[in-house]
């Protein structure tokens, strides 16, 4: 910028071509900066969904934090589910600054998730009917979520790049938390190898799913794209997805247990991962409110927001002492 | 004193003594893990959280300086007894309310800090005279376990005091808790049966002192907040640290032990 013109004065192409050199040049985006309306959004959109996805996904490992099989694994869980519901709060802190400029707050997002208006991640959707699911969630579905997460560490927006560090560094503890579950499993009786199996079964199209489809063909929309240009993020859901492939399947492999699809290979020619893909109509059904706990799940929070309605009157009708 | 050094007859009243402290720690730490995601709000849903792993540890604490003892593994300790076998207090097994932590949870804020802050009240009074146990291992444990404490007991008195001098629904709420939990309390304030052994052991101080120092403090915070005070104590379905227990324990006990108990002996 020439010295002497005040960016107030730029035009909005101006504005616009400012903004995209400095994310080009690698410099972060602070709140309180200017920014494209459709960056505001895009982030907003990403981050609320990322918060609640944290928030929703304590729900499924939450049915197994009583009924963990010792104390040492009872202390261990408790310890991951505090952490993803710190998750949750670090990233609406971040959503709540974006959402300040256009009058919105805390209680819009949850009025959104409630709605069905503010989407959660597929994978909170499932079923996680034994203990061994809540060792494939802590194993592959974190370990899915540090590659995805990873990519970010360096986006243009400066809150979410530094609350990412953060949540990564945790996120590591928690795959861990999960490999020791399943090793256990792995190295125990035949009826702990079978659970371990079914409990893979059951969420290996989901963990296909967890990256979002190859491309806007499948979904329609091109936020992935377009959050690449932002330099948001850095890499394509296919991308991911190859790296989630390559680091996990050889790990699965090892301990013996078999991924539930015959087509799936490692292409030396071409260096990717043959699978067969997700279904995609499916996923949107998911994602939409109509996955197998769904309901149940947005039935606890919708539930609690509603018993708990005279205590946040309480906090508001006075300060702490 | 050390594990060698002691003598029969204060080995089964330390015992005794580890068992009420860690089954109380123990089920109210579950009572706890119920609320994930079901709290006021998601800073509550952290903070809580942490509180109740935090108690899961101490109750963790006390089963391993009963391992040492020979009482058994303290997996075994935490998920095979039978509830008659339990020496918690009863106030502390009762539901969080109606439902359960998985289907239609209609859970009483109230109840929950009415019930953690009186505890949390007691298990520091409690903690205090352990620094000064005959038994060193247990004064080092409630050293180590002071230092999360603290913030436990701060955390419940700000909601306390808060909602205790809010809006007209919010101290209707709290005094029923109130009411609710002072009809078993006494429960968390007894010693249990072996009260003389263990005072006589000089493994804590007198029940009776103990006590005066909590009602004392409970006079004291419920003036502050301008409540009256409910009187004694009382103890109205039986005292926990006799083995007797309601159908809450059971029901507790069964979720908690629901994957250890379908094989005990393998590796988890």
């Amino acid at each position: 910028m020439t010295v002497g013109v005040s960016f107030n004065q730029l035009s909005e192409e101006e504005k616009m071509q400012h903004f995209l050199d400095r994310i080009n040049a690698g410099e972060k985006i602070e709140p309180d900066d200017w920014m494209p309306d459709d960056y505001r959004l895009q982030l907003i959109r990403l981050i609320s969904m990322h918060g609640i996805s944290e928030i929703m996904g304590a729900l499924p490992e939450k049915e197994w934090v009583p009924k963990a099989p010792s104390l040492h694994r009872k202390l261990a869980i408790m310890a991951k589910v505090q952490d993803e519901m710190g998750h949750g709060q670090l990233l609406l802190r971040v959503a709540e600054d974006l959402m300040a400029p256009l009058g919105k707050t805390r209680h819009d997002i949850m009025e959104d998730l409630f709605s069905g208006k503010l989407k959660f991640h597929n994978v909170f959707h499932m079923d996680a009917p034994t203990w061994g699911d809540a060792g494939i969630i802590a194993w592959l579905v974190d370990g899915a979520a540090i590659i995805s997460q990873s990519m970010m560490l360096d986006s243009s927006y400066g809150p979410y790049a530094r609350a990412l560090k953060r949540i990564c560094a945790e996120e590591v503890f928690h795959a861990q938390h999960g490999e020791s579950i399943i090793l256990a499993m792995a190295e125990g009786t035949p009826e702990q190898r079978q659970m371990l199996q079914d409990a893979l079964n059951r969420w290996w199209e989901s963990l296909i799913m967890f990256f979002g489809p190859k491309s806007a063909k499948e979904t329609g929309n091109s936020n992935a794209d377009k959050n690449i240009m932002y330099k948001i993020r850095t890499k394509t859901n296919e991308d991911l997805r190859q790296e989630f492939f390559t680091k996990y399947i050889p790990r699965i492999w090892s301990l013996g247990l078999t991924i539930p699809d015959d087509t799936i290979r490692f292409d030396e020619e071409s260096k990717m991962w043959i699978y067969m893909d997700a279904d995609w109509s499916k996923f949107k059904q998911i994602v939409s409110g109509n996955g197998p706990q769904s309901q149940n799940r947005l039935d606890l929070r919708r539930r609690s927001y509603k018993n708990n309605e005279w205590v946040r009157e309480a906090l508001a009708a006075k300060k702490a002492i | 004193m050390t594990q060698e050094t002691l003598k029969p007859q204060e080995k089964a009243a330390l015992i005794e003594l580890l068992y009420q402290m860690g089954d109380d720690d123990f089920i109210l730490s579950f009572r706890g893990s119920e609320w994930l995601g079901l709290a006021p709000h998601i800073e509550e849903d952290v903070a809580f959280s942490s509180i109740s792993q935090d108690m899961m540890g101490h109750a963790n604490l006390y089963y391993h300086l009963l391992e040492d003892l020979g009482e058994g593994e303290a997996d075994r300790l935490a998920h095979l007894r039978s509830p008659d076998q339990f020496r918690n207090a009863i106030i502390l097994e009762e539901v969080n309310g109606p439902g359960t932590y998985l289907k239609e949870p209609e859970y009483d804020w109230a109840f929950a800090v009415v019930r953690n802050y009186f505890y949390a009240v007691h298990k520091q009074i409690r903690l205090d005279s352990l620094r000064h146990s005959s038994y060193g291992p247990l004064a080092e444990a409630a050293r180590k376990i002071m230092t999360e404490q603290y913030y436990h007991l701060m955390h419940w008195e700000i909601w306390f005091k808060q909602l205790m001098t809010s809006t007209d629904e919010a101290i209707q709420r709290m005094n029923a808790a109130i009411e609710k939990v002072w009809k078993d309390f006494g429960g968390v304030l007894t010693l249990g049966p072996s009260y003389a052994e263990i005072v006589k052991a000089n493994l804590i101080d007198d029940e009776a002192v103990m006590k005066k120092r909590w009602t004392n403090k409970m006079e004291a915070v419920l003036k502050e907040v301008g409540a009256g005070y409910p009187g004694e104590p009382r103890m109205e379905r039986g005292n926990g640290r006799n083995g007797v227990h309601t159908d809450d324990l059971k029901q507790a006990l069964s979720t908690l032990s629901e994957v250890y108990a379908t094989n005990p002996a393998t590796g988890w």
